[in-house]
């Protein structure tokens, strides 16, 4: 079973770690590999939110929110006191999973729309924090000076040797994504998804199980926003509000919402597509809208699976055959 | 007695779902609920199985009173049921669904299952071994990878039903497991209710196909709009007056 993840690791991963050396080699887009470092960071977020919202099926418009307390809480103690960023990060991890717990307890209990509502909800409070508590978060002028990330004396202070630090680490959450899965945990998960009364009658806790899934989606997220603050030096409120949200929804159903390599997918379209289109700068949120409906309506299963459906589709009208269901 | 049942009552509003209900299973026997439809067949089920609460009555299985405790912790006493309405999980494989199955009896963690240690990979083989038996014993182990939503009903029911033995229950409650089966299906579905009562296990059993239910069952109970009326041998309640006149008089089918 790894076998075959691990195969379709080397397919996608491979040509885009080896792109860059290739790309500074030749000088042609060195931007290319800043742009591969936000992909990345982008990734870990939607593979944790594919976990929740694409296998157990739980809805959450305000992953940005734990996004935002792993970044803040990674800059404030690096630069107010002083500590290691690897520690800085943790702590921020330990935050978010925390918050997750305290907000998923009550919150989990509800469903479909209602679960949506409450997700925006503490996604806005979050945002409103960040901008308010200005002495502890410098409010919305942000956050400035956070420190580098450093591995055994190296500093971690340009795109390349963020680079080589964070796809191997995406590389890791991955893999452990993809074991999740298809773990016991992962049965358990999708199985609530499909019918909860059968997964409880089954001896699934099904409460706890969602609980414990959004809390480890939160950990991702925590663990991406330090990244981003040590990427950026700098982090403002705004990054972390309700349309990070909804960008981070629609990475993980334009890959497929059940589909941890999926969401790899859609965090690479979705963070090079504005690269390429800053033209479009000012309609990147009605794009992003367009995107999602777009894929809802005609590539429900994402756009991979869609395209080798509408592929399919074809091939049997050719043959003059029906489409199986 | 394995599961008592005492003084279940229970009413929706203004209806009265289930009226002072008591019965009693003794071990390793097939009961049957019957009774037309409405009568709290399922409601008595969901009662049993912790999705619903009542208001008066105790359920009592092994000695210990379970009404009122999550579905879940009753499944982990040893409960396993099917639905009326198949829930499987459609867009798991059938192998899989049989797998959630053994969830009880399974300790992997989310943890251990992301980082997947070795003994979570030999619980995994385990848990596929123990679930290739089940679907063995329904014969379905040749659709083992096929999606659980391809399979026509009969076979659905089926996998329900091994899904529920992989958990080894001792109690098993199987609800109108013969709706929408053909013939040879129900055939089928009789021997193996009688293989498992072979093995030990109890049965309950909501049915409508009288045919089946005189055949498998040991003891029948009767309801009708949320009573008790009667409860006996096959023989007994087919020639008992109240339930010919309240059921099998219009409902009757062989």
């Amino acid at each position: 079973m790894f076998a075959s993840h691990l195969r379709k690791v080397g397919a996608l991963a491979l040509p885009l770690a080896l792109l860059p050396p290739i790309l500074e080699l030749t000088r042609v887009y060195s931007y290319y590999t800043d742009v591969m470092v936000f992909v990345a960071i982008h990734s870990i977020i939607a593979a944790g939110l594919t976990l929740l919202l694409g296998y157990a099926g739980q809805i959450s418009l305000g992953q940005a929110a734990f996004y935002g307390v792993g970044a803040y809480t990674s800059g404030i103690l690096t630069t107010t006191l002083g500590i290691s960023p690897w520690a800085a990060m943790l702590a921020g991890m330990l935050a978010g999973g925390l918050l997750a717990w305290v907000v998923g307890l009550p919150t989990l209990r509800l469903k479909g729309h209602y679960l949506a509502m409450a997700t925006l909800g503490f996604g806005i409070i979050v945002y409103i924090f960040l901008n308010e508590a200005e002495s502890l978060t410098g409010g919305p002028s942000g956050l400035a000076g956070i420190p580098n990330l450093s591995l055994g004396g190296l500093e971690l202070n340009t795109p390349k040797r963020l680079f080589l630090l964070i796809w191997p680490l995406l590389g890791v959450i991955l893999g452990l994504s993809a074991n999740l899965v298809d773990s016991r945990t992962g049965r358990a998960l999708r199985a609530l998804h499909e019918s909860e009364a059968a997964a409880q009658s089954l001896g699934v806790n099904t409460a706890r199980v969602k609980i414990m899934i959004f809390v480890w989606s939160a950990l991702y997220a925590s663990l991406a926003g330090s990244l981003y603050a040590h990427t950026m030096n700098f982090i403002a409120p705004s990054s972390f509000g309700f349309m990070f949200s909804i960008k981070l929804v629609t990475m993980v159903v334009l890959g497929g919402m059940a589909s941890i390599w999926g969401s790899l997918l859609g965090a690479a379209v979705l963070t090079v597509l504005p690269e390429i289109l800053t033209m479009f700068h000012d309609y990147e949120v009605i794009i992003f809208g367009a995107i999602l409906m777009v894929v809802m309506i005609f590539l429900p299963r994402g756009l991979v699976r869609g395209i080798l459906d509408l592929w399919e589709f074809r091939r049997y009208k050719k043959e003059g055959g029906s489409i199986p269901t | 007695m394995l599961l008592e049942l005492q003084e279940i009552t229970l009413a929706f509003g203004g209806l009265q779902a289930l009226d002072r209900v008591s019965f009693a299973v003794p071990p390793g026997t097939v009961q049957a609920v019957i009774g037309p439809n409405g009568a709290g067949k399922t409601t008595l089920f969901n009662l049993i199985t912790g999705f619903l609460a009542p208001q008066s009555g105790r359920v009592v299985f092994q000695g210990h009173e379970i009404q009122a405790r999550p579905p879940f912790e009753v499944a982990r006493l040893g409960i396993a049921r099917t639905f009326q309405l198949v829930q499987l999980f459609d867009h798991m494989s059938v192998l899989e669904n049989v797998m959630v199955g053994r969830h009880r009896l399974s300790r992997a963690g989310l943890l251990a299952g992301a980082v997947r240690l070795p003994w979570t990979r030999r619980e995994d083989k385990s848990i596929r071994e123990h679930a290739l038996e089940d679907l063995a014993f329904v014969g379905l182990a040749d659709r083992a990878h096929q999606p659980a939503a391809a399979l026509p009903l009969g076979l659905k029911r089926l996998l329900e039903i091994a899904r529920a033995l992989a958990a080894e229950p001792t109690l098993l409650l199987l609800d109108e497991p013969a709706s929408g089966l053909d013939a040879v299906e129900t055939e089928r579905l009789q021997e193996m209710i009688l293989a498992l009562r072979q093995r030990g296990l109890t049965i309950l059993l909501v049915e409508h196909d009288m045919g089946l239910t005189m055949e498998v069952a040991d003891q029948i109970a009767v309801l009708n709009y949320g009573q008790l009326i009667a409860t006996g041998t096959p023989r007994e309640v087919q020639k008992n007056p109240e339930v010919i006149a309240a059921y099998l008089g219009t409902d009757w089918q062989t």
